[in-house]
C-alpha cells in the first residue's frame, strides 16, 4: 500500500537552518547536512531544502550546501529556492538534487515548469505554492503569494494550482501562510479544495505541532504527504515517534524506517 | 567494468552517488564500445519513455543485447525496467528490448498519477537480486506509467492494481522503483546486483 509521506523540511538561509513564524522571526537551527541525515535517519521519508532569502536577496541557490546535503541522503531530496531558468534547475540537480521545487519564478514565467520537466521529467519538478486565506470570502479564493509571502499576486491557489498541473508539474507543494509557524495545525479545508483540484500529489505544510494535525491533514485535508520543520528541528517531535502515532490512528506509514 | 548508461533521461547524480556508497565506481557512458567492454550495464532513467529511441539512434540498444547474450548482468531501473518490455504506450512508436513481450500501460483511471512515494514490495521466494530483503520492505517509487505483472516478476506492488515493480530473468533484472532513494532497501538491491557472478 503506498504510505502517507512525512517530509521534514530545512529552511536555509545563510548555509544555515533556520526557522521562523509567519515568515519573519527567525531563529538558528543548525547544519542542513547534519540535520538532514538525523531526519533521514529517524524515518523521514523525504528532504526538502529550501533557501528561503534566494527570491528576495537575489541569490541563487547554494549548491555548495546542496552538494554537502545530498552527499549522504538516499532518501528523496528536493531543492528549492531561487530558481528561475531550466539551466540554475540543471545546476541544482547536478549538486545532487532528485527534484526541485519554483514558485516566484513559475509564477512570472510558468512555461518554466514544463522547460524543467522536458529536460529532468514531470516528476522532478514541485510548484511550491504560498497562499493565504482572504477573510470573509470562501475558501476558493485564498491568495497566492511570492517572494517569501511577502508579495501578493492576486492570483487564486485553486485556479493556479490547476494551471501548474496542466504545465506538467509533478507534485506541489501547499503552504498556509496563515498556520505557518503557529503549530496549531494544518489548513486542511485549503488542503482538501487544492488537492480535490488536481490529480497530481499534493504535499501539505505550514502549521504542524502535533500527530494529530498530521492525521487531520491526512484525513480531512486530503494531503498525500505532510511538511513540516521546527517541530523536528528542536526535537519536539521525532519523525519515527510521529509515524508510529500516525499508524496507530490508522494512516498508512513506512515503518519500520 | 561497470557502465551505467547515459542516455539524457533525468540526473544521474543519485545513481552515481548511491553505486559509490554500495562499493563500486562506474562509469558513465553513451558510447556502443565501452558497452561493449563492459562486465556489467545499469539503465537509469526518469523521464519520459521516448527518450530510450536515443538506444537505438546510437547502437546502444544492440550492444546491451549483445552483452546480454554474452551473460552480463543488466539492471534496468525505473523507465530502464520498462524499456526491457516491448514497448509502452507513452510512446507507441518506440519499442523496448523486448525481453519480456508485455506492454507498459498507464495506471488506470482512479488513482492519483504519478505514483509517488514509498510502496511496499510483495517479493516472490527465489529473487537473487531481492535477496536478503524482507517481504513487504518499501521503496521508493515515482512513474505514471507501469509494467504488468509476468511471468518473471520477482515482486509486486499494488496501486489500484498489481503492477510488476521488479522483474528478473537469469541475467536480466529490472526495478520500477528507485534503489537509488529507498534508504538500505535500495542499497541493499544495488549491493546484490554487483554481487551477481559477471560474464
Amino acid at each position: 500500500m503506498l504510505t502517507k509521506r512525512i517530509i521534514a523540511c530545512l529552511d536555509v538561509r545563510d548555509g544555515r537552518v533556520v526557522k521562523g513564524v509567519q515568515f519573519v522571526d527567525i531563529v538558528d537551527a543548525g547544519d542542513p547536512a547534519e540535520l538532514a541525515a538525523r531526519h533521514a535517519a529517524a524515518g523521514a521519508d523525504e528532504i526538502v531544502l529550501l533557501d528561503i532569502t534566494a527570491t528576495h536577496e537575489g541569490r541563487g541557490t547554494l549548491l555548495s550546501t546542496v552538494q554537502r546535503t545530498a552527499q549522504r541522503l538516499f532518501v528523496p531530496f528536493t531543492v528549492g529556492g531561487g530558481i528561475r531558468t531550466a539551466d540554475e534547475a540543471a545546476a541544482v540537480f547536478d549538486a545532487g538534487a532528485d527534484k526541485i521545487s519554483v514558485n516566484s519564478a513559475a509564477l512570472a514565467r510558468p512555461e518554466l515548469i514544463g522547460e524543467i520537466g522536458a529536460q529532468f521529467g514531470a516528476q522532478a519538478v514541485i510548484v511550491a505554492i504560498d497562499a493565504r486565506r482572504v477573510p470573509g470570502t470562501k475558501i476558493e479564493h485564498a491568495e497566492v503569494f511570492v517572494a517569501g509571502g511577502r508579495k501578493p499576486t492576486g492570483r487564486r491557489a485553486v485556479e493556479w494550482a490547476r494551471e501548474a498541473e496542466e504545465r506538467g508539474a509533478g507534485e506541489l507543494l501547499l503552504t498556509s501562510m496563515d498556520a505557518d509557524g503557529t503549530r496549531a495545525g494544518f489548513d486542511c479545508e485549503l488542503t482538501a479544495a487544492v488537492s480535490e483540484a488536481v490529480q497530481i500529489p499534493v504535499i501539505a505544510s505550514g502549521g504542524a505541532g502535533n500527530a494529530q494535525h498530521f492525521t487531520e491533514v491526512f484525513r480531512e485535508g486530503r494531503a498525500d504527504a505532510a511538511l513540516a520543520a521546527s517541530i523536528f528541528h528542536f526535537g519536539i517531535a521525532d519523525v519515527r515517534a510521529l509515524k508510529e502515532a500516525l499508524q496507530r490512528d490508522g494512516i498508512p506509514m513506512r515503518l519500520p524506517c | 567494468m561497470i557502465a551505467v548508461i547515459d542516455y539524457k533521461a533525468g540526473n544521474l547524480t543519485s545513481v552515481m552517488k548511491a553505486l559509490r556508497a554500495a562499493g563500486t565506481d562506474p562509469v558513465v557512458t553513451d558510447d556502443a564500445g565501452m558497452v561493449r567492454r563492459a562486465d556489467r550495464i545499469i539503465l537509469p532513467g526518469v523521464g519520459h519513455f521516448a527518450a530510450t529511441r536515443f538506444l537505438e539512434e546510437r547502437g546502444l540498444k544492440a550492444a546491451i543485447a549483445e552483452r546480454i547474450d554474452a551473460g552480463a548482468p543488466f539492471l534496468g531501473i525505473c523507465v530502464g525496467l520498462q524499456w526491457l518490455f516491448a514497448g509502452s504506450t507513452e510512446a507507441p512508436g518506440c519499442a523496448g528490448l523486448g525481453a519480456f513481450p508485455e506492454m507498459c500501460e498507464k495506471f488506470a483511471p482512479g488513482k492519483k498519477v504519478p505514483h509517488v512515494g514509498w510502496n511496499s514490495l510483495a517479493i516472490q521466494p527465489g529473487s537473487r537480486l531481492l535477496a536478503g530483503i524482507p517481504d513487504g520492505s518499501f521503496v521508493y517509487f515515482t512513474h505514471s506509467w507501469r509494467a504488468p505483472v509476468v511471468q518473471d516478476t520477482a515482486a509486486v506492488t499494488e496501486y489500484g492494481e498489481p503492477f510488476t515493480a521488479a522483474v528478473e530473468r537469469g541475467n536480466v533484472m529490472g526495478v520500477q522503483f528507485h534503489p537509488e532513494k529507498s534508504g538500505e532497501t535500495g542499497l541493499r538491491v544495488l549491493r546484490n546486483f554487483l554481487e551477481l557472478p559477471g560474464c
